[in-house]
């Protein structure tokens, strides 16, 4: 077993400077890895390129309170004042891609194809200054994967080995991102002795992660609480 | 003229058995109510859940259990859960049978602006480009006219785009419209709604053939 546990955060987050291109998972408060944000937040590193399907809400995305983004690259960033105002000042760069372009392009880092083919924002704005191609009769736009130099995940349960297993919609973007960067340090809310995790259940295989650590807590946040009533 | 509830409810007939659908927030969320109850149907939602149920009961909710616009919900049983590629991969390899969304303007030739307002906060397009580019089945829900009594079926969309030439259908609160080569072709009409004020709310080239059927909610 090649043992990817780190002893503490410090550690989970060593190598970590100014102006990196860093990856982010999560949807909404789902899945997102909190403690390295807030790790973040505490080493109080700069310039950062954050791609990352949403930016947080306003109490909650406090690297951007601190003006630690350079850019954000996300699909959806409706949920929060600062984003917006930081956004329409010039003080943040922002990329809005489509989700799935957002995801595949994750995805291609993590395989190995330096870019893929989406029917998704063909004849947009988001097309503009990119390759098109025909194919079958339909058009698609040529979309390269991402570079980033670390991957922070969040998942439900791991072990020493690096082995992920994720927990309802807060798997979104973490799979796709681990391995996607040219580090990956995993969070896990449990992280369990070598060998109870049976492997067929294994969702993300050790070898996309490089450094792995329990998260101390975990605030899980709900953004839109919708219940019913009981008849 | 229809509200809300009602477009929700001329769409939900055209969800049939055994389909896979994915609804887009505001109107197509309410659809899921008024699905017949004798046919199968799985809801999906592209932060990754097939399956979706109803919201949890209070004191049920669960932070890892949400759906694209965030809100707590249940799985019924046979749902899964999966990762963002994949949720992708089942919307652009069509395997989704029907996509409902809103819109701000479509055009007669099935193009759909839904996503940006020049001047305004931007919030972003989500999963509405990738859903618009390769759903075969297109069913746009919205108001017929905006706020300011426009029509938002348009001959050419003023907004930026979400996608090209990707709308079949669309239900408002005044007509059942089919995006054909050559316009909006009127399907049909809300109950007390007439073609003639079908004919004034909408911009774009409006196809009217024979006898024009109330809409059956």
């Amino acid at each position: 077993m090649i043992n990817k546990k780190v002893n503490n955060i410090s550690e989970a987050l060593k190598g970590i400077k100014n102006n990196m291109t860093l990856m982010l998972g999560g949807f909404g408060f789902s899945g997102i890895p909190e403690n390295a944000i807030a790790e973040l937040v505490t080493l109080g590193v700069s310039g950062l390129t954050c791609i990352s399907n949403n930016a947080g809400v306003d109490d909650f995305g406090l690297l951007l309170q601190q003006k630690q983004i350079k850019k954000m690259v996300s699909s959806y960033v409706g949920e929060n004042d600062e984003f917006g105002r930081q956004m329409l000042s010039g003080e943040l760069e922002v990329e809005l891609i489509p989700q799935g372009t957002l995801a595949e392009r994750c995805r291609a880092a993590q395989a190995g194809f330096p870019a893929v083919y989406t029917p998704a924002g063909y004849g947009t704005e988001v097309a503009q200054g990119k390759e098109t191609r025909e194919f079958n009769g339909k058009m698609y736009v040529l979309e390269h994967a991402f570079k980033a130099d670390f991957s922070f995940v969040k998942a439900w349960k791991g072990d020493e080995a690096g082995n992920l297993i994720f927990k309802g919609t807060a798997r979104n973007f973490n799979p796709n991102m681990c391995g996607a960067a040219k580090i990956t340090v995993a969070e896990v809310e449990e992280l369990v002795s070598l060998g109870t995790l049976d492997p067929n259940q294994i969702h993300i295989p050790g070898i996309f992660v490089q450094r792995i650590f329990q998260g101390d807590t975990y605030e899980k946040r709900i953004e839109q609480r919708t219940v019913r009533v009981k008849d | 003229m229809l509200d809300k509830t009602g477009i929700a409810k001329r769409i939900a007939k055209e969800v049939q058995d055994g389909y896979y659908v994915n609804l887009g927030i505001g109107i197509p969320t309410l659809v899921a109510n008024y699905v017949r109850n004798d046919i199968e149907v799985e809801f999906q939602s592209e932060n990754g859940v097939l399956g979706m149920g109803p919201f949890p009961f209070e004191g049920e909710e669960d932070a890892d259990v949400i759906n694209a616009g965030k809100q707590t919900i249940t799985t019924l049983p046979g749902a899964s859960f999966f990762d963002s590629a994949m949720s992708f991969s089942m919307i652009r390899g069509q395997h989704v049978d029907l996509t409902i969304l809103g819109a701000m303007e479509v055009a007669e030739n099935g193009d759909i602006a839904n996503w940006k307002i020049p001047g305004k906060m931007v919030k972003g397009m989500g999963g509405a480009m990738d859903l618009v580019a390769s759903a075969e089945n297109i069913i746009v829900a919205m108001m017929h006219t905006n706020k300011r009594g426009e029509s938002k079926l348009l001959k050419r969309c003023s907004l930026p785009l979400t996608g090209v030439g990707c709308v079949k259908k669309i239900v408002t609160n005044m007509a059942v419209l089919e995006v054909t080569e050559n316009g909006f072709k009127l399907l049909e009409r809300a109950p007390d709604v007439s073609v003639e004020t079908i004919k004034e709310a909408t911009e774009g080239n409006l196809i009217i053939e024979g006898e024009i059927p109330k809409m059956h909610i």
